[in-house]
C-alpha cells in the first residue's frame, strides 16, 4: 500500500510499487494535463512536482513522472498541472501567454510545472535559476526566446518574494491554491515505513533514471527495495579529512551542499552538464556507479577524487576497483552501496571535469574526463589522479598515465608522452556519440584541457601534434 | 457591408494569440491519446521488421495470439480493402506483404484488451526472414537504377556556352542530411465504429483528406463512411501530412473488423524508427563567375535519399529543383535531380519540403568559390541577389521581389564590414577561441508545388445568439492558424473576436481538403473564411438596411458588434440584429470557396508560374568556437524578414524563432544516424539531440520588413511557416568559417549537420 497526496487528494493505492507515476496520474486517475514525450526522461512534457520533506522542510523539486516508480512517491506531494490550477490563470501561466511561449502546446505544462516549481524553490531567486529550472523542458516549436521572456518575467516577480515561509505568499500572488497551506500538515500525518529488504528478489531503485529508462517493463513487475528516500542513505558529511557521502544523495543534492561547494568552488559549472535539473533531482550516485554506464559522469568524477565505495556488507574497495568489464562489477548481487567517500584533496590540488557531447547539455558525453593534479612549489606533480569515459567498456581510471606523471614536471614532452600513454590506455569504439578516431582526438583535448586549468599555455601542443 | 474600420486594425487582436492557449498552459487541450476511452477500447501495437530488406518466409503469431487479452493479430490477408497507403504513388502497402523494405516496416497489428498483453504478443511472434541485399545510399541506388519517380530537369539558358564566358569555373560536392521531425506529441490515432458500417477517426494528422482517403481504401468502403476529425497536433513540421496515414488507417482497421474502439498510438521509439523523416540529399555543383563576380551559370544534381517508397518525395523532389539557385539571380541553370529508392523508411515532408535542401547547395558552391578567390561569401551573395525581372529557372518572372531590400535593411543596422573587422581581431588575440559569421538571404516560393492542392474550403454559421463558429479545412498545429481564422472573421464581420469559435477539423463539415502545409493553410483557409464571411454579409446588409430603414447607398458595418451608418455608431448591435436576421428567416450560414488564381506548372516543360508569391528575407548569423574542445556556441542571429502587412506580428515572430532554432538544429546537432544495414542508431531523444533551451543563440533579433504591396496573401500578411527555417542554414556557414580561421588546411567537406565531431575533427585536419 502506497500513500500519498496527489494534488488535493489523499490516496492510498496497491498499483504495483515499480510502476510509474506518470501511468499513475494520466491513465489510473485520469489527469491528461501531463502528457508523455518519450518516457525517457529526455522531454519533460511529464514533469511534475514533488514535495517531500528535506531537513524537516517541505522542498517541492521538479521530476519526470515517467521514470518516477510509485514506490518513491509515499508520504510525498505530487503535483500535476490540474493542481495548480485556478479559476484564473496563475502568474507563470499568464506568463507563458503574455510571453506567445507556447504553440502547439504539447511541451508547455512541461514547462509551467517547471517553473513553478522554480518560483517555489525559496532558494532560486534569478533569471538563471529560471532558466535552470527548464534545462529538461524540450520544445519544438518555438525555439525558447518566447520562453525565456516567461522566465524572466517571473523572476522579476518573485523578487517580492519572502526569504522562508513563502507559501502563505505564493497563496496569496495565486501562484499555488490555498489547499497549499495545509498540505505540509497532512503529508506528516502519513507514515513514512523505512522499505526493509524482504527477500532477496527485490530490485533496489534509487532514482530510477537508469532503471527505467533500460528496463521498465521489468521495474513494472517487480517488487522493488526504495532506495531513494531511506533517511540512513542521505547524508554528505566531513569527518577529519574526509567526506562522507550517502549512496542516495542526488546529483542536485550533491551540488548544493555546502561542504562540497566549499572543497570544489566550480560544482554548479560541472553538474550543469550531467543531465537536466528534475533528473538532477532524482538521480542518485551510487544509482550512476552501480549503472556502470562507460561514460557516468558522476562516475569520472569520483574516480578523479579516487572515492571509496562502502557496501552494506562493511567491505569497502576503491571506486577504480569496482570495474571489470562491460556493466561488470566487483559486488554481488545481495551487496548494497551504503556509502561514497573520498579523502579532502591536498590543499594547492587542482581538480577538473570535463565533457562533450554533441549537445553541451542534457546529453550523453561522447566522451568525460577528470583529473586532480597537486603540483609542488618547483612544479613537480606531487599525485595525480585521471579518469576518462566513452573510450573503454567501463568508466576508466587511467592509472598508467597517472602513475607516469607523478612525479614530473608539465613540460611539453611530458605531456606529449602522457598523451601516448593515455592513448595505449583506451580502447574507445565507433557508436552513435561518435566515431573511435574522434573519440581519441576528443580525450586528447580533454586532457589538455586539464593542463590548461593547471595555468599551462597548451597551445603549442596543438600545433604540434597531428590528429 | 465595408471592413474598412474594424478592430483587427486596433493593437489587441494584432497580438492575440489564439484561444487555444489558456487551455494550453492548464492542460485542458484535448490532444488525441487525452481523449476519454470509451469502454472496451482495444490497444493496436505495430509489429515492424527489424530488418531493412528481405523475404518474410515465415510468420509465426499463433502462441502471441492465444495469450489472454489478445483479440486479434492482423496480416496483410486481414485487411478488408486494399493493402495500399501510397499518396502520390501506389508503391506502399499498409502491412508488409511477402517482402519488407525497411527497418520499421509495419508486418502485423496486435489488437488486445492491455497495453501489457499487445506487448506480450510482440515478444512471442516469431518471423524468418531472406535477407536481400541492403541500399541506404542514394548515389549507390541511383546507380543501381533504383528510382522512385521518374528524374526532372528543370533549365535556363544554356550552361555549356555560357561557362565558356566565365573567368571563374568550381566544381563540388555536398551531403546534406536528413531530420527527425521529433514533434512532441507521436504519431496515433483512435477510432470507432458507428453506424452503416462507418467509422470516426481521431487523428493527429496535418492531412485530414489524406487519411480519410486512405481509411476508405484500406477498408474498402466509401470516404462518406469514413470521418476523421483532428481538434490540433502536438506538432507536425511536415512529418504527419501523409504518415500520419497509416496509424489512422491501423485504428480503423481493427476498429471496423472488431468492432471495437481502437487506439494506436505509437511510443517515441517506434516512432522515431518506423517513420520518414527529412530526405537526405548527396548533390554535385558546378558553378561560374564573370570577373566581377556575378553567377552566370550554375549546374547542380541532387540525388534524394526518398527511402523505401515514393510518400511525397517526388514533390519534395520539384520544390528543391524550385529553390535550388536561392535567392540568387542566375541567367544559365541547369537543374537535374533524382529520386533515389533505398531501404530506409520512406522519407517525407518536413517544413520547407525539399526547399532547404536545394539552398544548401548554393551556398555552399558560393561559399566554396569565395574561398578559393579569397573573399568573403556575403560579397558574392550580395551582388546576385535577384530583381524585379528576373527569371526564375522555372519561367516564372520575379516580382515584388524584397531580396535587396531585406539584406539593405539589415546591413543600415549592423555594418558587415565592421563585423568582419572585429571578428578578424578577436580572431587574432584568441588562439583557441575563434568567431565566425554569415549571411542567409533566402528566397522562397509560396503555394502548392501541385496546383491542384491550391483550393480551401471553409463553413461559416452565424447561431441564432450571435455567436459564430467557423471550420475549415486547415488543422492547427501549434502555427496560429485558429487565432488568423478568429481574426479574418472578426474582421470580415466587425465582431468582437469572442464571440467566434474555431471548430475542429472535420472531414463530415469541410470535405476534399488539401493539408496544412507548403505555409499555405492560413492564406488559403482565410481566404475561404472571408468568402463564407462575405457571403453572409451579402444577405445581411440588405436585410438591415430593409429592417432599419436605412438608405439603399448609405453604408453600414460593425466595428465590435456595434452598427456604424455611414461612419456614424447606432445604438443596434450584431446580437440583437442577428436574433432578428433569424425571425427574418436569412440564411445564416455559408460555405467559403478559394482557389488561388493566376498561379499553373507545365510538368512536360518544367516552365510556369507555380507561385502566388515569394517571401524573402536574410539573417546574419555570428558564433564563437571552442578550438580546444569542438563545441560551439551561436552568438547572434539577426533577421530581416519579409512578413507583408503581417496580421498577428505576435504569432509571425513565434515561427520565424522556431523555424529559424529548427533549421539550425538541422544544420548543427541533429544527426539522423542509420548503420550500413539500414538500422536506426539514433533511435531515441537520448541519440539524437534537437535544440535545447542553452543551445539556442544567445541573442534572436527579427524585424520584420513591413510592405503593404499588393499580393494573394491573406490580408496581406504573407506565409511565414516555413520559410524562416532556412535562416539556419547560415549557422552551419558561420561556425565553419571559425574552423577555417583556426586551420585554414582543413580537410572539412561541405557535410551538414556540422556537429561538434566534425568541427574538431576539421579543427585538427590537414588537407
Ligand atoms: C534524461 C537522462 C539524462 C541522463 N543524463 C546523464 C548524464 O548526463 N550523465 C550520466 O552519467 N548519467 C546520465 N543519466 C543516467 C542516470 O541519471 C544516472 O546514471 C543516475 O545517477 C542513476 O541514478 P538512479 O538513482 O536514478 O539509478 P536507478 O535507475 O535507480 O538505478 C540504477 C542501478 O543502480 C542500482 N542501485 C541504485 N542504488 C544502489 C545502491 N545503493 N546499491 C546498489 N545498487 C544500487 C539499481 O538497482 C540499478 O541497477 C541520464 C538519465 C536520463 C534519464
Ligand atoms: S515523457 Fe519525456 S521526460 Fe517523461
Ligand atoms: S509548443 Fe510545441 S513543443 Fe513546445
Amino acid at each position: 500500500m502506497i500513500e500519498f497526496i496527489l494534488n488535493n487528494q489523499h490516496i492510498k493505492t496497491t498499483q504495483p510499487s515499480g510502476s510509474t507515476v506518470l501511468d499513475f496520474v494520466r491513465y489510473h486517475k485520469r489527469l491528461m494535463g501531463t502528457k508523455v514525450g518519450c518516457r525517457e526522461g529526455d522531454c519533460g512534457a511529464c514533469t511534475v512536482l514533488v514535495g517531500s520533506f528535506e531537513n524537516n522542510k517541505l522542498v517541492y523539486r521538479n521530476m519526470t513522472s515517467c521514470l518516477m516508480p510509485l514506490t518513491n512517491v509515499q508520504g510525498k506531494h505530487i503535483v500535476t498541472v490540474e493542481g495548480i490550477n485556478q479559476s484564473e490563470l496563475t502568474p507563470v501561466q499568464q506568463a507563458m501567454i503574455d510571453t506567445n511561449g507556447t504553440q502547439c502546446g504539447f511541451c508547455t505544462i512541461g514547462f509551467v510545472m517547471s517553473l513553478t516549481g522554480f518560483v517555489m524553490n525559496e532558494t532560486c531567486c534569478s533569471y538563471t535559476d529560471a532558466i535552470k529550472a527548464i534545462d529538461g523542458n524540450i520544445c519544438r516549436c518555438t525555439g525558447y526566446k518566447s520562453i525565456e521572456k516567461a522566465a524572466n518575467i517571473l523572476s522579476n516577480k518573485i523578487t517580492e518574494r519572502p526569504t522562508s515561509n513563502a507559501t502563505e505568499w505564493l497563496v496569496e500572488n495565486k501562484f499555488i491554491p490555498e489547499y497549499f497551506k495545509n498540505i505540509e500538515d497532512r503529508l506528516r500525518l502519513i507514515p513514512n515505513p523505512v522499505s526493509q529488504p524482504n527477500s532477496s528478489d527485490v530490485l533496489p531503485i534509487g532514482g530510477g533514471t537508469d532503471l527505467n529508462v533500460q528496463k521498465h517493463h521489468l521495474v513494472k513487475k517487480s517488487e522493488t527495495l526504495n532506495l531513494f528516500d531511506n533517511p540512513s542513505l542521505k547524508y554528505i558529511t566531513q569527518v577529519t579529512d574526509e567526506i562522507k557521502i550517502g549512496a542516495s544523495v542526488t546529483v542536485a543534492a550533491f551540488e548544493e551542499s555546502t561542504i562540497i561547494q566549499n572543497i570544489l568552488p566550480d560544482i554548479k559549472k560541472y553538474t550543469k552538464l550531467i543531465s537536466s535539473s528534475p533528473i538532477r533531482n532524482m538521480a542518485t550516485i551510487a544509482g550512476n556507479f552501480v549503472n556502470a554506464s562507460p561514460i557516468g559522469d558522476m562516475t569520472i568524477f569520483m574516480l578523479a577524487l579516487n572515492a571509496k565505495v562502502v557496501f552494506n556488507s562493511g567491505r569497502e574497495i576503491y571506486l577504480k576497483d569496482l570495474y571489470k568489464g562491460y556493466k561488470q562489477l566487483d559486488k554481488t548481487k545481495e551487496e548494497l552501496i551504503q556509502e561514497i567517500s573520498f579523502k579532502l584533496p591536498i590543499t594547492g590540488s587542482v581538480f577538473n571535469f570535463e565533457k562533450v557531447s554533441k549537445r553541451t547539455h542534457l546529453d550523453i558525453a561522447s566522451v568525460n574526463s577528470a583529473c586532480l593534479l597537486k603540483l609542488n612549489n618547483e612544479g613537480i606533480i606531487e599525485s595525480a589522479h585521471l579518469s576518462a569515459g566513452g573510450v573503454g567498456p567501463y568508466p576508466t581510471y587511467l592509472t598508467k598515465t597517472a602513475t607516469f606523471l607523478t612525479g614530473k614536471k608539465l613540460t611539453d614532452d611530458v605531456i606529449e608522452q602522457a598523451i601516448n600513454i593515455m592513448q595505449n590506455e583506451v580502447s574507445p569504439i565507433s557508436d552513435a556519440r561518435g566515431t573511435k578516431e574522434y573519440k581519441r582526438l576528443l580525450l586528447r583535448q580533454l586532457f589538455l584541457a586539464h593542463i590548461q586549468k593547471q595555468g599551462v599555455e597548451v597551445f603549442n601542443l596543438l600545433n604540434d601534434i597531428s590528429a | 457591408m465595408s471592413t474598412k474600420k474594424t478592430i483587427s486594425d486596433s493593437k489587441d487582436i494584432k497580438s492575440f494569440t489564439g484561444p487555444d492557449f489558456y487551455n494550453h498552459v492548464a492542460g485542458k487541450s484535448i490532444y488525441v491519446d487525452d481523449i476519454p476511452a470509451m469502454e472496451g477500447m482495444l490497444f493496436v501495437k505495430v509489429f515492424d521488421s527489424v530488418i531493412a530488406h528481405g523475404k518474410i518466409l515465415s510468420l509465426d503469431y499463433t502462441a502471441a495470439e492465444q495469450l489472454e487479452g489478445v483479440v486479434k493479430i492482423f496480416s496483410a490477408k486481414d485487411i478488408t480493402g486494399e493493402n495500399q497507403i501510397g499518396g502520390i504513388i501506389p508503391d506502399e502497402p499498409l502491412l508488409a506483404d511477402g517482402e519488407v523494405h525497411f527497418c520499421g516496416q509495419p508486418v502485423l497489428l496486435i489488437a488486445a484488451e492491455t497495453e501489457d498483453a499487445a506487448e506480450e504478443a510482440y515478444h512471442k511472434i516469431k518471423v524468418e526472414y531472406d535477407p536481400l541485399p541492403v541500399i541506404t545510399n542514394p548515389r549507390e541506388a541511383f546507380a543501381k537504377g533504383k528510382l522512385l519517380t521518374s528524374s526532372r530537369k528543370f533549365q535556363l539558358g544554356d550552361t555549356t556556352a555560357a561557362f565558356k564566358n566565365c573567368t571563374y569555373v568550381f566544381e563540388g560536392t555536398t551531403e546534406v542530411n536528413g531530420q527527425e521531425h521529433l514533434y512532441l506529441e507521436t504519431q496515433g490515432a483512435y477510432a470507432y465504429p458507428t453506424e452503416h458500417n462507418s467509422v470516426r477517426v481521431y487523428s493527429s494528422t496535418q492531412g485530414p483528406t489524406q487519411v480519410q482517403k486512405t481509411v476508405a481504401r484500406v477498408l474498402g468502403i466509401g470516404m462518406n463512411q469514413v470521418e476523421v476529425d483532428v481538434a490540433r497536433l502536438g506538432g507536425g513540421f511536415g512529418g504527419k501530412e501523409d504518415q500520419a496515414s497509416a496509424y489512422a488507417a491501423m485504428a480503423a482497421l481493427v476498429a471496423y473488423v472488431l468492432k471495437k474502439p481502437a487506439k494506436c498510438i505509437l511510443n517515441r521509439m517506434e516512432d522515431m524508427r518506423m517513420t520518414g523523416k527529412r530526405n537526405p540529399y548527396s548533390s554535385d555543383f558546378k558553378i561560374g563567375l564573370d570577373k566581377e563576380l556575378k553567377i552566370l551559370a550554375y549546374e547542380v544534381t541532387h540525388y534524394q535519399n526518398g527511402g523505401a517508397a515514393a510518400d511525397l518525395s517526388p514533390a519534395i523532389l520539384e520544390r528543391t529543383l524550385f529553390h535550388s539557385t536561392n535567392s540568387y539571380n542566375i541567367p544559365n541553370v541547369l537543374a537535374t535531380a533524382h529520386s533515389c529508392k533505398t531501404n530506409l523508411p520512406p522519407n517525407t515532408a518536413f517544413r520547407g519540403f525539399g526547399g532547404p535542401q536545394g539552398m544548401y547547395v548554393m551556398e555552399c558552391a558560393i561559399d566554396y568559390v569565395a574561398k578559393q578567390l579569397g573573399v568573403t561569401a556575403d560579397i558574392i551573395q550580395r551582388k546576385n541577389l535577384l530583381k524585379d525581372g528576373d527569371e526564375f529557372s522555372y519561367g516564372q518572372i520575379v516580382s515584388a521581389c524584397e531580396a535587396e531590400s531585406c539584406w539593405d535593411k539589415l546591413e543600415k543596422e549592423v555594418s558587415i564590414e565592421k563585423i568582419k573587422e572585429e571578428i578578424n581581431a578577436f580572431n587574432k588575440e584568441n588562439k583557441l577561441i575563434k568567431k565566425g559569421y554569415s549571411l542567409m538571404p533566402i528566397c522562397f516560393g509560396i503555394s502548392f508545388t501541385n496546383t491542384m492542392l491550391n483550393q480551401a474550403r471553409a463553413l461559416v454559421h452565424v447561431y441564432l445568439d450571435g455567436s459564430i463558429g467557423v471550420s475549415t479545412g486547415g488543422v492547427e498545429m501549434g502555427q496560429g492558424l485558429n487565432a488568423k481564422m478568429m481574426q479574418v472573421a472578426a474582421k470580415e464581420f466587425g465582431v468582437s473576436l469572442i464571440r467566434i469559435k474555431v471548430e475542429s477539423t472535420n472531414t463530415s463539415r469541410v470535405v476534399n481538403t488539401s493539408p496544412s502545409a507548403a505555409s499555405s493553410t492560413a492564406d488559403l483557409n482565410g481566404k475561404a473564411v472571408q468568402d463564407a464571411c462575405k457571403q453572409i454579409q451579402e444577405r445581411l446588409v440588405p436585410f438591415i438596411k430593409q429592417e432599419l430603414s436605412i438608405g439603399i447607398n448609405d453604408t453600414i458595418y460593425f466595428v465590435q458588434d456595434i452598427l456604424y451608418v455611414n461612419g456614424i455608431a447606432t445604438t443596434h448591435n450584431w446580437k440583437q440584429l442577428i436574433a432578428i436576421a433569424y425571425v427574418k428567416r436569412i440564411n445564416l450560414s455559408a460555405k467559403g470557396h478559394y482557389a488561388t488564381p493566376v498561379i499553373n506548372f507545365d510538368k512536360t516543360t518544367e516552365k510556369g508560374h507555380p507561385f502566388a508569391y515569394h517571401v524573402y528575407g536574410t539573417a546574419l548569423t555570428k558564433v564563437t568556437v571552442d578550438c580546444l574542445r569542438g563545441t560551439y556556441e551561436l552568438d547572434t542571429v539577426k533577421i530581416v524578414h519579409d512578413a507583408g502587412a503581417s496580421m498577428n506580428p505576435a504569432v509571425d515572430i513565434g515561427q520565424c524563432e522556431g523555424g529559424l532554432v529548427q533549421g539550425i538544429g538541422w544544420m548543427t546537432m541533429e544527426e539522423v544516424v542509420y548503420n550500413e544495414n539500414g538500422k536506426l542508431l539514433s533511435n531515441a531523444l537520448s541519440t539524437y539531440k534537437i535544440p535545447d533551451i542553452y543551445s539556442v543563440p544567445n541573442e534572436i533579433d527579427i524585424e520584420f520588413l513591413k510592405t503593404e504591396k499588393d499580393n494573394l496573401a491573406i490580408l496581406k500578411s504573407k506565409a511565414v511557416g516555413e520559410p524562416p527555417l532556412m535562416y539556419g542554414i547560415g549557422a552551419y556557414f558561420a561556425i565553419r568559417n571559425a574552423v577555417l580561421a583556426f586551420n585554414p588546411n582543413t580537410n572539412i567537406t561541405y557535410h551538414a549537420p556540422i556537429t561538434p565531431e566534425k568541427v574538431l575533427m576539421g579543427l585538427y585536419s590537414k588537407k
